[in-house]
């Protein structure tokens, strides 16, 4: 339908050239990659290895697990969800992919069914969100308890130890001396910045976070969409229980315990709204990294474990209170 | 009366308990009140007028306390002293109270706790509150009010027009010498609102100065004094009400005659199929709330008005056509088919579009750009094996833009940026690009400037001459009456009278709407 409306005479260009502005935009696209390097730069000067090359692929191997929970993590939150449950799938994916692969399934296969088990979780949390409208955060506390109470009964309680090369080489193999687990993540953050930003799914993801209403009005199938975001989160922390496993050699039921919270943090650093709507991919990479680099960091310089948790909790209670300080 | 024996009356009649003077205040950047005067007298209502974004509510939160004036702006005497008001708690021990249009009540705490709140509650010897007092209290606040409600009731289980007895009950409870009410009759019955204004009437008996913030030219016109118009920040005229009229006061709100508006002429619709067949039919249509047995039919090329009091079903109405709510008898009929519509999904399958009541909660992703709330409805055009053409979108999305003059910066633009006029064009275009048969408008120009109101008109026109049928819902009676070719009125849940738009006037519907038949 066409319309053939005069133009206005006073065409109001409202472009915003003010510095306020500027500074405001600039830090919506940079700030934390700023704060990133700023923390590069710090930890350069104060652990003399930092820079070296194979501590950076460490680092990058080490955040590795995280960050395929954050980029399941990210789309969650811009729906305005959360998801507490994906440090015990990372568990129960582990222990289930390890016992079925020492009982001789194939190992691709055995992985398979240890994020088999991820995504049938996560369509779980999407069900009792999505279609009975429970709040996200006590369905997701809900199977955050039974799937850990889950790998426990299905290991017995001890780690199962993983003895097939194929499946070890997952999560601690290299190929080109880069280990495997970086071209895991690697790959998912392209094929989640394609879905979000060229996909109906993923433009339907930020409508349904900016304004679900709206959206449901508009037509867009909330709920389908709903489910499909936590089962893919779910799926996301299967195949990060399986590189840990692949990386331990073992399968454990302690295994990713607070990595929900990590991957919170690391999608918040990124620049998401708990609110859902905003957010980007990109930014929780950043976030993801951040948080490798303290740990990393402190690490080299010979801080011990305790301190560690309370400067990582310092640096995300700074980076949120900057970011808050910017709006 | 309790009260009588609380409001000091000592204040002589003849001088003004508060005035201001010269009130300017700017929002970064944004000036919204600009040298504005007003002047309280004891015992008087005094009713405060302007249409939306006037700045209404900002004088009155200056007034209250809550955001302070400009620096060199003017001056505020209270009793005869200048003061400024740097939290509302000082203003309201002062005696300055607010009844907010929302009401501010917290809904799981007791009325008794709601009415002292912001007070030192009795206490014994151990620091423990002392219920009963506080509760008795309470009570002799609302038995002053004649009002039968108990103190000690959770506040959750009232009705929104007992809140707001609760509301002004807290009002009265500090001695309030002033008292500002903003749009207290939004959400009461008619039975309320007399309520009300009997109290309302004791308040000025006792020498109150109250601030009348009302839509309602009738209720204007019953209680108050006298009345300040404000436009675009500015003051545009004070005087005793008994000196005017509605259309004297609706012409100083809008700085133009009414007969200004958008009128629709004939519509302009080329019938080209024979027989001309209504595009949507609705026969008996009862929800699950209180519409009742609703019938009705729209052809091509029509605009039909529903009018109404806020209330009547209108919304109800549409929302179950659309699929949002569920429809338990009667059916609807597109191009003569019977549809079976569950959601909105299945709406937009049969050719229905909603342009809902309420922009911002219902209509906007707020954190989108211009150009993705333009297509948002119409995402599956722009995809080629799953991929979004961003290009293509642009493309689509910068003809709707300038088809319907959206003026924005760029389509790639924060809707959030939008004054709300273009905001609403925006989703209006989101609609258009469904290509519907039947265009459901819900108070299509709430909150929108008047400039920006007759270019929509414009728009709604032009799109029922291109052969869309249109149901428009308007609490504006103008605006039904300029653009409508037909009208429906409503009445709690039933349509009261249908109008031909040559015999359509003021009176007529307003008579319908209250439930004349």
């Amino acid at each position: 339908m066409k319309l053939g409306l005069q133009p206005s005479a006073h065409p109001e260009a409202q472009r915003g050239f003010k510095l306020g502005h500027n500074f405001s935009a600039l830090w919506d696209r940079l700030g934390m990659i700023i704060i990133l390097i700023l923390l590069c730069i710090v930890m350069t000067i104060m652990a003399p290895n930092f820079l070296e090359a194979a501590n950076m692929t460490n680092i990058l191997k080490q955040v590795s697990v995280i960050a395929i929970l954050a980029a399941g993590m990210t789309i969650v939150i811009l729906t305005g969800g959360i998801d507490l449950s994906v440090g015990s799938i990372v568990a129960l994916s582990g222990v289930v992919s390890v016992m079925a692969s020492q009982a001789g399934v194939n190992p691709l296969l055995a992985m398979a069914l240890g994020m088999g088990a991820g995504y049938i979780i996560g369509f779980i949390n999407g069900f009792f969100t999505a279609k009975l409208g429970l709040p996200a955060f006590i369905v997701t506390l809900a199977s955050m308890t039974y799937v850990r109470g889950l790998a426990y009964v299905t290991s017995g309680g001890y780690p199962v130890v993983l003895e097939d090369s194929t499946f070890r080489f997952i999560g601690s193999g290299a190929i080109f001396a880069i280990p495997t687990p970086i071209y895991f993540m690697v790959v998912i953050y392209i094929i989640m910045f394609y879905v979000l930003k060229y996909t109906m799914f993923g433009r339907h993801i930020y409508a349904i976070g900016g304004n679900e209403e709206a959206a449901r009005l508009t037509g867009i199938k909330v709920k389908k969409t709903l489910v499909n975001v936590y089962s893919i989160s779910g799926l996301l922390a299967g195949l990060g229980g399986v590189i840990l496993a692949g990386r331990l050699y073992s399968g454990q039921p302690t295994a990713g315990n607070m990595y929900e919270l990590d991957a919170i943090a690391a999608v918040i650093l990124g620049g998401s709204k708990l609110t859902g709507g905003v957010g980007k991919i990109q930014g929780t990479i950043i976030g993801v990294l951040i948080m490798g680099v303290i740990t990393n960091g402190l690490t080299l310089m010979d801080v011990s474990y305790y301190w560690q948790l309370v400067i990582k909790g310092g640096v995300i209670l700074s980076a949120v209170i900057i970011d808050r300080l910017r709006s | 009366m309790l009260i009588k024996e609380n409001v000091k009356t000592s204040v002589d009649s003849m001088r003004p308990i508060l005035k201001m003077e010269g009130i300017s205040k700017t929002f970064s950047g944004t000036t919204v009140l600009k040298n504005v005067d007003i002047e309280l007298y004891p015992g008087e209502v005094h009713a405060l007028m302007g249409e939306n974004g006037a700045g209404k509510s900002t004088l009155m939160k200056i007034l209250s306390g809550i955001h302070l004036p400009d620096q060199e702006s003017g001056a505020i005497t209270y009793k005869g002293e200048r003061v400024m008001w740097k939290d509302p708690l000082i203003a309201r021990k002062l005696g300055v109270g607010v009844i907010h249009q929302e009401l501010n009540l917290s809904p799981n705490l007791s009325i008794s706790e709601n009415i002292l709140m912001g007070t030192v509650f009795p206490r014994n010897k151990l620091g423990m509150v002392k219920w009963k007092q506080v509760h008795s209290r309470a009570q002799e606040v609302l038995t002053s009010m004649d009002s039968d409600l108990k103190a000690e009731t959770l506040v959750s289980a009232l009705s929104v027009a007992q809140q707001q007895i609760v509301e002004i009950a807290r009002a009265l409870s500090y001695k309030a010498e002033v008292l500002i009410m903003d749009e207290p009759t939004a959400s009461l019955t008619d039975k309320e609102i007399d309520r009300l204004f009997t109290i309302i009437n004791d308040l000025r008996e006792q020498g109150v100065a109250i601030v009348y913030i009302s839509h309602r030219m009738e209720e204007i016109f019953k209680v108050s004094d006298r009345y300040t118009v404000l436009r675009d920040g500015e003051c545009i005229q004070s005087g005793p009400i008994m000196e005017t009229n509605p259309d004297h006061l609706v012409s100083l709100m809008v700085g133009r005659d009414l007969k200004d508006l958008f009128q629709r002429g004939a519509s302009q619709y080329v019938k080209t199929d024979m027989p001309y067949k209504p595009v949507i039919e609705v026969k008996n249509l009862s929800d699950s709330t209180f519409v009742k047995n609703l019938s009705f039919s729209i052809y091509p090329g029509e605009i039909v008005g529903f009018a109404g009091l806020i209330g009547a079903g209108r919304t109800e109405l549409v929302r179950s056509i659309f699929g949002v709510s569920e429809i338990q008898q009667g059916e609807v009929l597109i191009e003569g088919d019977k549809v079976s519509i569950k959601s909105p999904i299945d709406a937009i399958k049969n050719g229905i579009a909603l342009v809902p009541e309420s922009r911002k909660e219902q209509g906007l992703f707020l954190d989108m750009s211009v150009k993705e709330n333009i297509l948002m409805a119409d995402l599956q055009m722009f995809i080629k094996k799953g991929t979004i053409n961003w290009r293509k979108l642009d493309r689509e999305a910068r003809d709707y833009i300038k088809n319907l003059n959206i003026r924005a910066a760029s389509p790639d633009q924060a809707i959030s940026g939008l004054s709300g006029g273009n905001q609403q064009k925006a989703v209006i275009a989101r609609w258009l690009s469904t290509n519907p048969k039947v265009l459901l408008l819900d108070e299509p120009t709430r909150g929108v400037d008047i400039g920006a109101k007759t270019e929509i008109h414009k728009i709604i026109s032009e799109l029922a001459d291109a052969g869309l049928a249109v149901l428009m819902i308007s609490s504006e009676l103008p605006e039904v009456l300029g653009v409508s070719d037909r009208i429906f009125v409503m009445h709690e849940g039933r349509i009261t009278g249908e109008l031909e738009k040559k015999e359509a006037t003021q009176e007529k519907i307003m008579h319908y709407a209250t439930g004349g038949h």
